[in-house]
């Protein structure tokens, strides 16, 4: 009897070895890391979806030799079809003779992008001065018109074409899909868990133990660095092997900002976390808060392009900044100083949500 | 029992406990004491303000009046952490994170506490070695209940809380889950309980406090309470024409006659006696017995004649 009591007792000593915890902010990140990589579908939309949207953006808009201008003439006489013998003469230009009804209907479609009609000794342009391939459309009509008329240039000019890498769009595409890639997992990774574990009472069970609050919410911003550095490594990894993608400036700068870039929306994340108590909620927060930025923060095409008025807002915006700074860094080979700007507002951000979050989080 | 209190020393002790919400005074001046060592009960239907009590004395909701003494302290927001060193909560409704394991629960909830048992020493208790690396998500529910109460453990409490640690289990999972509480309770911790199962009380409390709509209408240790029916039998029964009541309460034996829906439940203190009577009398009344049952008296009697409902009707 004695034997096997102290036989059973070595073993439960022994078990206990075995699990030793850690501590408590070690084991709160570890479960995070856990909870996170047993969720399949987190995995696909943190890691594989934003490696799939370089891969199918990049090719869409690969460098091939521009699309030709499509061009409609109108008439179907001699005329028109001597107009577009010389039309096509341009290597820039598609046109084709279309009757009267054929050729508005074509340009209101967008087939055509201006429509030329011939009169008694002259041409008449129909376009829409808002498209932009339209302006440039009535540029080179006019052009291969004037010449074919017997224009010559004045100056003769020489011509270099750029498509080296760092000015593609790929390049420009890359800096712009890690911040929304950063600000998408910061958001979608914390409030979610937050909410979800409010909403399952975990967070009540969690304050009805000594642990350190502030180690529940430090937890996230450590789990949240680990993934980070993977998932931003899978973007510029297949970037740079499909595309030749190359970052100019310092590594390390780039991994600050990153990770700088991960915190700011992390302290977002939490921000729009702390008060609500279901997933619809939530949800509806952050589509508010992050609606905007996908719209105005240039990941697809530059900010600038928006109206003047709307800058300061824009340009306040921390994924605006974000991009701001790893297009600088990686495409121009910026240095960090050189971009104090946008690398305060995000510290502005990082700091302010963090604080607010703090003191209004809901723990049941 | 007057002298017995004044000698045992009080693990809890809260006075005067009110908590408004909007719509509904959840507890309205409730005075409560957990003696060291006992386990204590909080029996009433859903809704009479258990959940919110136990959660004032958790210190986890604000009460509106009143003042709580948990191990000698106060809940402030300054010694907070010393004193959830030495408690352990069992949530109604809290759901544990379904992706980690069990070990990987306990060690995390382990490692909150300076002290404490060993993991797998817990797990043992709580008979949980063959689900050990198992997800929380495919447990079931008696398996999650055990773990809750082994996350409650694993701190090795002084005072545990279980709030309706039973509810919604079958009559296996829930045996198992009462030698967990009686294990804790040998070995010298303090329990608070809440349950609206009657049976649960009996068997695991010492004493039993009853809660209606906020306040307690009854305090004693089981027996006590189900001794102050005055009788020890339930005779239910059903018969085909309606009683005239007041000469079947006047029947020998009988202290009470309570009519619920067709069923009469008649509490008495000597059946050989009071039987053949009713019987007599349900014969002379004319009238024909559809069916009758008879049961040792039980805490839910006790409920029915304070308030004349049942537990379970809420």
């Amino acid at each position: 009897m004695d034997e096997t009591t102290d036989i059973s007792h070595a073993k439960t000593q022994k078990r206990q070895e075995e699990t030793k915890t850690l501590h408590p902010l070690v084991e709160l990140t570890l479960m995070r890391v856990r909870e996170f990589l047993r969720e399949k579908e987190a995995v696909f939309w943190v890691f594989i979806f934003p490696v799939l949207m370089t891969f199918a953006l990049g090719i869409a808009f690969r460098n091939t030799a521009p699309d030709k201008t499509l061009v409609a003439i109108e008439g179907e006489d001699a005329k028109a079809t001597e107009l577009a013998s010389v039309l096509s003469r341009s290597p820039e230009i598609s046109a084709s003779v279309l009757s009267p009804e054929q050729a508005a209907q074509a340009l209101r479609s967008g087939k055509v992008s201006i429509v030329v009609k011939p009169t008694n000794d002259s041409f008449e342009y129909h376009f829409d001065p808002t498209r932009p391939e339209s302006r440039t459309a009535r540029l080179l009509v006019d052009d291969a018109l004037q010449r074919g008329k017997g224009r010559t240039d004045v100056v003769s000019v020489g011509e270099q074409k750029i498509t080296e890498p760092g000015a593609r769009y790929v390049d420009f595409l890359v800096p712009g899909l890690i911040g929304m890639n950063l600000m998408g997992s910061g958001l979608w990774g914390l409030g979610f868990t937050v909410v979800i574990a409010r909403s399952r009472k975990l967070l009540k069970r969690f304050a009805a133990t000594p642990m350190h609050r502030s180690h529940y919410l430090l937890s996230f911003m450590l789990s949240r660095l680990i993934f980070l550095v993977l998932e931003v490594a899978a973007v510029i990894i297949f970037a740079s092997l499909a595309f030749g993608f190359t970052v100019r400036g310092s590594w390390l700068s780039v991994t600050l900002i990153t990770m700088l870039g991960g915190f700011t929306f992390s302290g977002i994340g939490l921000l729009v976390a702390a008060r609500p108590t279901t997933i619809e909620g939530v949800s509806g927060l952050m589509n508010f808060i992050m609606l905007p930025m996908w719209l105005l923060s240039g990941t697809f095409f530059s900010s600038e392009r928006f109206p003047h008025v709307l800058q300061p807002f824009i340009q306040a915006l921390p994924l605006t900044a974000l991009n701001n700074v790893l297009r600088a860094l990686m495409n121009e080979g910026a240095s960090l100083s050189s971009n104090w700007i946008p690398i305060g507002i995000l510290l502005f951000w990082c700091v302010i949500s963090f604080i607010v979050a703090l003191k209004i989080f809901r723990w049941q | 029992m007057s002298t017995q209190t004044s000698t045992r020393p009080v693990a809890l002790r809260c006075s005067g406990l009110v908590k408004r919400f909007t719509d509904v005074t959840a507890v309205n001046g409730l005075d409560l004491e957990v003696f060291a060592g006992e386990c204590f009960g909080l029996l009433g239907p859903n809704g009479a303000g258990k959940t919110t009590t136990v959660e004032i004395l958790e210190g986890l909701t604000p009460s509106d009046e009143g003042e709580v003494e948990l191990l000698g302290r106060h809940w402030t927001s300054g010694n907070d952490r010393a004193l959830r060193e030495r408690i352990g909560v069992q949530l109604q409704e809290t759901q544990l994170a379904e992706k980690v394991t069990v070990v990987e629960t306990l060690r995390l909830f382990r490692s909150f506490y300076q002290r404490g048992h060993g993991v797998d020493e817990v797990i043992h208790t709580v008979a949980l070695e063959e689900k050990r690396n198992a997800r929380v998500g495919k447990l079931s529910g008696g398996q999650k209940q055990r773990l809750a109460v082994a996350c409650a453990l694993v701190s090795d409490p002084e005072l545990l809380f279980l709030d309706e640690p039973t509810t919604g289990l079958d009559p296996q999972a829930r045996l198992s889950l009462w030698d967990i509480v009686e294990k804790f309770r040998a070995g010298g911790g303090t329990i608070l309980l809440t349950t609206h199962y009657m049976e649960e009380a009996e068997r695991l409390c010492d004493r039993v406090a009853i809660m209606d709509h906020g306040k307690m209408i009854a305090l004693g240790t089981p027996a006590e309470l189900i001794e102050s029916l005055g009788a020890d039998q339930i005779i239910e029964f059903s018969v085909t024409k309606e009683l005239e009541e007041d000469p079947v309460q006047r029947l020998p034996a009988v202290s009470h006659l309570h009519k619920r829906s067709d069923v009469y439940a008649l509490t008495v203190s000597e059946i050989g006696v009071a039987l053949p009577a009713l019987l007599a009398e349900i014969e002379r009344q004319q009238s024909e017995l559809v069916t009758l049952t008879t049961h040792q008296a039980t805490l839910e009697d006790v409920f029915v004649s304070l308030t004349g409902r049942m537990l379970r009707d809420g």
